[in-house]
Parts: structure tokens; sequence; C-alpha cells
């Protein structure tokens, strides 16, 4: 059986992490790791909320060596939480802060490790391990899982890096959370896996995002997002230089890239993939629309429905997305949005069929929907639209609704606003067809609407 | 309170009505009630675009490591607060 290593640091004292200002030698990477995988307790199924990138990673790679699967759930919300332990009952989470605010038993991770002694070998693990698992919002209201094999994982991060061109070590500090698909592959196992070093920190605000880029050493890399980017070059007037820039979760506007190549000097690569597929593909935003796929990875049409082969792709995987290929080639495309079903708001998916199956499981709901407006204003194009939605609910108050809502989907998907009507405009055969939800969205946003609302 | 003091948290609560295209009239923020989560229901997208708009509004930039984000974040009151303390314009 085939096996990958763990990390692609080849010398001991290459560094893996920068905390504190200070770099974190692959030698004590490797320790921490055997420390922490010693010290997990019993249970095969780990959440990761480490916040700390750093502790983040020895965390997974800690589950890796011991043969445990890292869950990787949509949302943390109470509902998806009882999902969690109804699939995998003997989850328990890991956390480097207190009261992460979740309903499982909590390992914390050691505020202290020891110093590394001798030179630990590079664990070799089978590519045919599943190492995580990761929840998409299905569509019938179940968290529907995806497992994820190291060695699909590591093709998959390694393919990446070549595609930038991250052949010696360099540095990267990221602005999204580890702990989804993307977080996992470009800010974690991407720097394991190609010898770069990751920043331990997430910066929020622009300008810790700027200082946190600033004490890296050069080539150092930026990991954000198109709402990140757009914060941060409109709210700091100086930035620091950096040597690539990367961004995904949702379409970058070619005017912000261009603004973002300038200012911070370097080139700016956006990432496309999915949960299912992984990574697949990149475009340099300023140099045109298509999109070249990965070594490897090929798509080809099927009716209205285009799929992912080749590569780290195991087996052919429809895509969540509106895709045409560039003249017939199955390495160049297009992206034309996503599918009706699907949502992207802020890097986090969901479908509406998941959205409305909680929105009408609340006691009091007769009938529900959320509606995702079609405007392409700049917030719609970097995915930070909210939805709306409309309900039947004679005896509950907007707060009722909202409140229970939080209790079953993530807050980035609550609706602005939420209205009530006395039925929805459904057609015979029970369906809401697009346009009648829209022109009930057109009536709301009219001035003239103020009984919508309580 | 001073009518100073006052004055600056309509003006913040007009801010984040605005940043966020809030569907509620400024002056229906309860100065206590929490803005994250339960209470007002802004996220950490919201926190950033408020952020942004208090930049530029009073010359000054939030930093985590400066203060504690939740307490600054928890209310109308304590973010007017950290803004009359830190503000440059």
């Amino acid at each position: 059986m085939s096996t990958l290593p763990l990390i692609a640091h080849r010398c001991p004292d290459a560094s893996v992490a920068w905390r504190d200002g200070l770099p974190v030698s692959a030698r004590q990477f490797l320790s921490d790791v055997d420390q922490v995988a010693g010290l997990l307790p019993a249970g095969r199924n780990v959440l990761n909320l480490c916040r700390d990138r750093y502790r983040f990673a020895v965390t997974l790679a800690a589950c890796i060596v011991s043969a445990r699967v890292s869950l990787l759930p949509s949302t943390y919300t109470p509902e998806m939480v009882r999902q969690m332990r109804r699939i995998a009952p003997d989850v328990f989470c890991v956390a480097d802060q207190e009261a992460p605010g979740v309903d499982l038993p909590v390992f914390h991770y050691p505020d202290r490790l020891p110093t590394s002694g001798a030179d630990l070998a590079i664990p070799n693990i089978a590519g045919e391990q599943v190492v995580a698992q990761v929840f998409t919002s299905g569509s019938t209201g179940l968290p529907e899982p995806h497992l994820k094999r190291w060695g699909s994982l590591v093709r998959n991060v390694r393919a990446e890096a070549q595609r930038l061109g991250l052949t010696r070590g360099y540095a990267m500090v990221a602005t999204v959370p580890a702990q989804h698909m993307y977080g996992l592959e470009s800010t974690v196992l991407m720097p394991l896996q190609s010898g770069g070093a990751l920043h331990a920190t997430r910066p929020f605000f622009p300008a810790d995002i700027c200082a946190a880029l600033a004490s890296l050493p050069r080539p150092r890399l930026l990991v954000t997002t198109p709402y990140h980017l757009r914060t941060l070059l409109a709210e700091s007037a100086k930035v620091p230089a950096a040597d690539l820039l990367l961004s995904a979760t949702a379409p970058l506007a070619r005017d912000l890239a261009h603004a973002a190549e300038t200012r911070f000097a370097a080139p700016l690569v956006e990432i496309y993939g999915c949960t299912e597929t992984g990574q697949i593909a990149s475009r340099r935003t300023t140099s045109g629309a298509a999109w070249q796929t990965f070594a490897d990875i090929r798509l080809r049409c099927e009716g209205e429905r285009v799929w992912a082969e080749g590569g780290h792709v195991a087996t052919p995987t429809p895509l969540g997305d509106v895709i045409e290929l560039v003249d017939a080639d199955p390495t160049r495309f297009l992206l034309h949005g996503r599918h009706a079903d699907l949502v992207n708001i802020a890097g986090k998916r969901s479908s509406l069929g998941y959205l409305n199956y909680q929105l009408n499981a609340i006691t009091g709901v007769l009938d529900g929907v959320f509606i995702a407006p079609l405007d392409g204003d700049d917030r719609a194009m970097e995915g930070i639209r909210r939805l709306m939605a409309v309900v039947v609910a004679p005896g509950l108050t907007s707060a009722d609704i909202m409140q229970a809502l939080r209790q079953r989907i993530d807050p980035v998907f609550l609706p602005r606003p939420l209205l009530f009507v006395d039925e929805l405009p459904r057609n015979a055969t029970g369906k809401l067809p697009e346009h009648a939800a829209q022109a009930l969205l057109a009536r709301v946003r009219s001035p003239m609407t103020t009984d919508l609302k309580r | 309170m001073t009518e100073a003091h006052c004055e600056l948290q309509s003006e913040v609560a007009r801010l984040i009505v605005d940043a966020l295209n809030l569907d509620i009239k400024p002056e229906a923020i309860q100065p206590e009630a929490r803005l994250y989560g339960e209470g007002l229901g802004l996220d950490s997208i919201d926190i950033l675009e408020v952020a942004l708009v208090v930049s530029k509004r009073f010359g000054f930039q939030l930093r985590t490591d400066s203060a504690d984000n939740a307490r600054i974040f928890g209310s109308l009151a304590s973010l007017t607060e950290h803004i009359a303390a830190a503000r440059t314009q």
C-alpha cells in the first residue's frame, strides 16, 4: 500500500510555523504531534476547534498518526452538534480556549509541551486512510458526510503548491479559519506538504492582518477571501508587500484584484473548488476570466451538469456551479454562478433546501421559504449578500423565529429581513416559482409596504 | 452621560444601521443590548463592516490585540466608549 509523509520539510530545522514572532521547527512540530497523540482521550472522531492555526495543525496531525478522523461540520449550532453525535457517538472536541460553547466532551490542548528531544522520524501515512469527514448541508435537512482520504488530500495540495510555484520555503498568514475545506487545504495541509510555514494566528481586523503579514520573512503569502480583501484595501492606507495573494470562497471582481495586486505588489491567484472535489482550478484574475484546472484534472459536460475527474478526484464528481468550457477545452472554463439551490455567504455554503427544511421544522411555522436576492451588486459578487425569508406563522414573532433558527442554522444564513405573510404564492404543484419569489421580494422592498414585519 | 457622549452614541448607532443596511431605526438599538448573536444579531462579517466605517469616520484602526474585542463589540454603549477613547478625528 502506498504511503505519503506527514510533512514535506526535509530538514528538522526547517520552519513549520511562526508563533509569537518565533519560528517553530519541523523537529518541534513532530515532537508536539507525538505528545498530543499520546494524550488524546479514547474516541475515533474529533472536532478540532483550535483557533491557533499551529495548534490546529498539531491536533490534526496527532489525529492522523493515531488513526483518528477529524470532523469538519459546516457550522457549530446545537442542531449540528446533535447530528455529529448521531453520526459519530464517540466524538469529542479539542479546544485551545475556555468554553468552546459546544455540547461535547472537551480535551484542552496542553498549555505547555516539552521541548523536542531527539529527532523523530516523519510518520508515513497510508494513502487510503480516512483522515477527515467534511459535512455539507444536504437538501433533506441532514448533513451529508464526505470522506477525505490522506492520499487524495496530499495529491490535491501538492498540485495546488505546484500551480502556485511554491517550491521552496515560504511563510503564510491567513484570514480564514482552518475548519473548512479551503482553510484546511490552503492554510494547513498545503504549507505542511510544500515546506511552508504557517502563521499561528488568524488576524481579524485589517490592521491585524497587515501586522501579521509584515512580521513574516519573505517570500510570504496572504490567504484570504474577497470580503476580507475589500475591507483591508478600503481601510488600510499602507499595506506590507507580499509575494503572493490567494483568494477563494467567491469570485473576485477584476478591479478589486487589480487594486490588490498594485497595493501588495504581488500576483493574486484565485482558487476554485468545493467540498466534494477539493480544489481543482485557479486563475490569475487580472489576466482573464477563464479558470485553468490543476494538472490531470478534466471537466466533462453531461446535460446541464459538469463533472470533475482525474488527478486527486478519485471518482467523477458533479460540480454545484454553472460552468462553461472555453473552446470545448476540458481544462479551461468560465464560472457563471451557482446552481439555483446552493447558497454561499462569506465562504459558508448551504442549500436553500436545507435552510427551508430547518425553517419549516420550527413549531408554529406553517410555511416558509428562504429567498436569495438576485441583485448583482458588489456584496452579492463577494458572496456576502444576506438571504431573506418569508414565513406563514400566525402565532409567532420575529424574535421567536430568529431564536429558533439560531439553534439550527449558521448565523450567516439568518434572514435579513424575515417577513410575515398570510400565505405563500405557491403554484398548483406546491412549488414556489422563482419569479413569484422575486416578485414577493420586490413588494417587500417597496417603501409602501409596511404590513409584513413583526 | 454627557450630551456629547449621547450624540456620539446616536452617531455610532446610525453608522451601524447604515453600514449594515439593517432594517431598524438607529434609536431602536438598546445601548446595553448585545450586538453579537442574540440581541442585534450581528456576526463577524458585520463587525468587519462596522470596523471599516469606524476607521473612516473616527480615524483609528481597530486591533484584536489592543483590547478585548468581545467587550468592545459587546454593546452599542461599549463600542461608543471605545471610540470616544481612541478617536483621532
